[in-house]
């Protein structure tokens, strides 16, 4: 804004006219027309990587609180990384809808279990859900676990339950996956490379 | 992608074929904006739609769905009959002068060893003549008649642009127009890049639609060159991740694979996979294999694996056969299987033929789901009306359903398409009860390791010393994981070229796979992600923008494998005295002692190019495969076979092979393929700008923009037909019907092909009966289940229908 001396002397006539009245207590319009706080300024931002395709889009996440340990965050905002050299702040309309992914109605919150010819969900603790997987999967690998081929040789492979990995989590969750499924000897193996 | 996002901005001329990255990946594809923009470069799009991509193209042409192959051998045709190649190149880095044995033939469809039994090839004839010396016999002078280049010739010979333009139904003057501004880039300073997606996979010949790219590539001398390659536009964040992690059923991490049946000792294993090098002074990196292998085992198995227990070699399955996604419903469906996991992964909505996995899955003892969303897979038993049609009580399955965390609630790393690997941070508490699946899956081995430490049971040797060092075993960290995978040292690793010096300390992370050793003393769980966290710390998360060549490299944003290094093959990018072909696209060159640069050279840094080493450092003879040798399933060099939906019912070129011989049909299967008498439209399944498979309908405002399922259908077809636009109409297969609005469109036009007119239908993915969208039926009710003879990847692509107005 360019001010020259006169308008300089009427801005200021006018903010101390405001100041006077506020402090004489006649101030409820200034207040209501004061501008909002910038929802953003008060939030902690985190990296991360749009998790759609495999451009990989740098993405900042907006959150409400500070990471104080008592402070429960929630995701409030999210917008294109201005830094990262391949998106360089873009998003496209997958990505720039991601905040509703977060918080999707559909989202599961808690296990269920489904049980055989019933038509409805139970909602189950994590314990008991790990625990029966647990026990059904060694009581098949048990039962079905193949040590030698027909001809003898030694193959130590488990067909009879299989798995899906994950093509949108970590290296890291992979990784595990990986080593894990193959102590079992498990080789109906499959990701998400081909569909 | 053999190059990078950035890297397309380097390109003279692009070629969108198999993919539509304008509507798939947006963001990506302001790099090809950025081309046309700043480089001048061409755009070309071939798809069967009009689509965005096309819409910004300088050239479009209409194809019919899975036609690639005999589009693409016409262009390798045009190349070689205008001798618009790059000589040097093609000679000095390319099979072309290899001598291919004698006995090798191609007649009326067939490759030599065809056994239509087993459909399957015996390929000892597709190999090169190798002299006594064990070596490759090579024609510099590429006169032989079995030389690569000539017998390429020969085998493209019938690819004329009538018969390409009969095939495809592509026009003759379009058709001739992309060969030329394909061939325009043989120069050395002109390069073409290629960017693909599931439009070229999901075909019974999806690998050999690709192939065919790559020796266009090769001719042209485009692999390794900045603005050049071949570049797979991947699909999910990190699915180039997990397939570099191995996890497919016959893989291991780093692309090394189980042993089979009959490969009793890891010495049978390692030599079969250690190749002897084809051509004199050759690198043949495979030759390090055992190094990789070893550093895995006692990654997994720690200190229970020693060379005198092979490092544990039998406590990996072995294979007989591949047990992929298709034959795992396959074998579902036929009772064989009792429990099934699906991770992250919505199989009734992402495989072929849902009625069949459907069927499948309610055969199962117990399908355990675990995912942040309500998938329609967890929900396969609930009758959804129309949508999904079955009796809740007829299903005995037990189902899980475990929620998951979201990417913004958890952090580690993925790999993008340009194979960089990209930390991302935790942004917030995950809602209610949700865990990562590093925790499920942890404490899930955690309980069953404990049940066979408590009753024992069936080989639970790997199970109990499965090597576990994480500070809470229900919880590895993710840093712990990802130096592990990295790799360290388990004793001081002497550097050989150097005695009485260290390349590592016993306990640090190692820095590069060269590091690795045979002997035990190594541990590295992925080698090829070896170099991401070192003793400087992750270098995944580097965050540093600088670009110092100005090509688009970035050296030290995130850290891509193999060993940060950004453009693979980048040795070819010089010539063979190791300068480059372009001034301009500089990235490495041989500067007396060593090659330097700002990427990181694919070869050996210190061998000179009088060495006599070629720059493919991965293949046994050093120069790529214009001629594939074994490596593929249906021939070593690309031929066109019709979809196994024809709308044709035949193959022009040859009657009695329509369609791919070597690719898997199971027996049930056949039945379920329709002719085209009664099914006479080519439909082919797509994406839509404001989609990502079946996640974003969960989300409001990506439903809000696409709320309806609708199909689209050329103007000409909907005038036959009757149906006007918004009308709704039944498309349906031999495996069962969709019903939805029509799109009437001029996007896709009827093609003229083998003298008949051929429609083509657009089927969008992305509805189904969970989400916030309107329910829509599942698109993959359609598409008929089976794969490309390598892969396995279902044919979505182009398969037949018919269409009726409801």
């Amino acid at each position: 804004m360019q001010v020259n001396r006169r308008q300089f002397f009427k801005l200021s006539a006018a903010s101390l006219g405001g100041s006077t009245l506020t402090a004489l207590g006649f101030s409820p319009k200034e207040a209501l027309a004061e501008v909002r706080t910038f929802k953003l300024t008060r939030t902690t931002e985190t990296r991360n990587t749009c998790p759609y395709c495999s451009v990989a889009c740098g993405i900042i996440l907006y959150g409400l609180g500070d990471r104080a340990k008592n402070a429960l965050s929630e995701i409030i905002h999210i917008e294109g990384d201005p830094d990262h050299p391949v998106s360089r702040g873009s998003l496209c309309p997958k990505g720039a809808g991601l905040l509703d992914f977060v918080h999707s109605k559909t989202r599961i919150t808690f296990p269920e279990y489904r049980a055989p010819g019933s038509k409805a969900w139970t909602r189950v603790t994590w314990e008991w859900a790990l625990d029966r997987i647990a026990k059904l999967m060694k009581a098949d690998r048990d039962q079905q676990f193949i040590t030698q081929n027909d001809k003898g040789q030694t193959v130590n492979r488990w067909t009879s339950v299989g798995f899906l990995a994950a093509s949108a989590s970590s290296n890291e969750a992979g990784y595990i996956t990986h080593k894990v499924l193959r102590s079992f000897g498990l080789v109906t193996l499959d990701n998400q490379a081909r569909v | 992608m053999t190059n990078t996002w950035m890297d397309i901005k380097n390109a003279n001329v692009i070629l969108v074929m198999g993919g539509n990255a304008a509507e798939a990946h947006p963001v990506g594809f302001k790099w090809v904006v950025e081309a046309k923009a700043h480089n001048k470069a061409k755009l070309i799009v071939v798809d069967p739609r009009f689509n965005r991509t096309a819409s910004v193209a300088d050239v479009y042409a209409p194809i019919r769905a899975g036609t690639d192959i005999a589009f693409l051998n016409g262009v390798i045709r045009y190349l070689l009959e205008k001798d618009a190649i790059q000589h040097e190149y093609v000679k000095a880095y390319t099979n072309a002068s290899f001598i291919v044995r004698d006995d090798f033939k191609f007649e009326d469809g067939l490759f030599s060893g065809y056994d239509e039994k087993t459909r399957t090839y015996d390929k000892s004839t597709w190999q090169y003549e190798i002299n006594e010396m064990g070596y490759a016999n090579v024609d510099e002078t590429l006169q032989s008649p079995n030389c690569v280049l000539n017998l390429l010739k020969t085998h493209v010979d019938r690819y004329t642009v009538e018969v390409v333009s009969d095939i495809t139904g592509t026009p003759k003057d379009v058709y001739l127009q992309i060969c030329e501004m394909i061939a325009s880039t043989a120069t050395p300073t002109r390069t073409l890049t290629s960017l693909y997606a599931l439009g070229w996979t999901q075909h019974s010949i999806g690998a050999q639609n690709i192939r065919t790219l790559a020796i266009i590539q090769l001719l042209l001398g485009n692999i390794g060159m900045p603005g050049g390659g071949v570049n797979a536009l991947r699909g999910h964040s990190n699915i180039q991740g997990l397939t570099d992690l191995g996890l497919l059923s016959d893989q291991l991490p780093g692309y090394m694979n189980l042993a089979q049946d009959g490969e009793a000792t890891r010495n049978a294993y390692l030599e079969k996979r250690t190749p002897k090098p084809l051509r004199p002074a050759q690198i043949n990196y495979w030759y390090n294999y055992s190094k990789f292998h070893t550093s895995l085992l006692k990654a997994w198995y720690g200190k229970a694996a020693t060379a005198e227990n092979d490092f544990c070699f039998d406590w990996l399955p072995k294979v007989d056969q591949v047990y992929d996604g298709l034959r795992a419903f396959d074998r579902m469906d036929q009772g064989l299987m009792t429990g099934y996991v699906c991770q992250g992964f919505n199989p009734l909505a992402s495989f072929p033929n849902k009625a069949k996995i459907s069927s499948a899955l309610s055969k199962l003892k117990f399908l355990v789901v675990m995912d942040p969303l309500t998938t329609e897979t967890s929900e396969f038993w609930q009758n959804h009306g129309e949508f999904n049609e079955v009796k809740p009580e007829d299903i005995q399955t037990e189902v899980f359903r475990l929620p998951t965390t979201c990417f913004a609630e958890e952090e580690g790393s993925l790999v993008n398409s340009s194979r960089w690997l990209q930390w991302h941070w935790k942004g917030a508490e995950p809602p209610g009860e949700c865990r990562t699946d590093i925790d499920i899956m942890s404490e899930l081995f955690v309980k069953i390791r404990q049940l066979y430490q408590q009753e024992g049971g069936a080989f639970a040797e790997p199970i109990l010393h499965l090597h576990w060092p994480y500070r809470v075993p229900e919880a590895p960290g993710p840093d712990e994981i990802a130096k592990e995978f990295n790799g360290y040292a388990l004793a001081d690793i002497p550097d050989p070229k150097e005695p009485g010096k260290l390349l590592a300390k016993k306990g640090q992370q190692l820095s590069s796979f060269a590091q690795l050793q045979d002997d035990g003393s190594t541990a590295s769980g992925t080698w090829i992600f070896c170099g991401s966290w070192t003793e400087a710390g992750n270098q995944m998360a580097r965050r540093d923008t600088s670009d110092p060549t100005g090509l688009g490299i970035a050296p030290n944003w995130a850290w891509a494998w193999p060993l940060n290094r950004r453009i693979l093959y980048n040795r070819a990018s010089c010539d063979p005295a190791g300068k480059p072909w372009d001034e301009n696209r500089k990235l490495i060159e041989w500067d007396g002692s060593k090659w330097s640069g700002l990427d990181v050279p694919d070869f050996k840094a210190d061998a000179a190019p009088e060495s006599g080493i070629m720059p493919f450092i991965m293949t046994n003879e050093g120069v790529a495969r214009l001629f594939a040798l074994d490596k593929m399933a249906e021939g070593p060099f690309p031929e066109h076979y019709e979809p196994f939906e024809t709308p044709l019912g035949t193959n022009p070129l040859h009657p009695n092979i329509i369609s791919n011989p070597a690719a898997r049909v199971f027996d049930g299967d056949k039945a379920m393929l329709g002719e085209h008498k009664e099914y006479p439209y080519v439909a082919t399944t797509y994406r839509l700008t404001e989609h990502f498979h079946f996640w974003t309908k969960h989300s409001v405002i990506n439903a809000s923009l696409q709320p309806e399922q609708f199909v689209e259908i050329g103007e000409t077809l909907a005038k036959e037909l009757g149906i006007a636009n918004g009308e709704r109409v039944k498309v349906s297969s031999k495996r069962g019907h969709i019903i939805s609005v029509a799109m009437v469109t001029k996007r896709i036009k009827a093609l003229t092909v083998a003298g008949q007119t051929v429609h083509q239908v657009g089927i969008p993915i992305h509805w189904g009966f969970t989400g916030a969208t309107k329910k829509g039926y599942i698109a993959n009710t359609l598409t008929p289940f089976l794969g490309d003879a390598n892969t396995q990847t279902p044919e979505f692509k182009a398969f037949l229908v018919k269409v009726e107005k409801v």
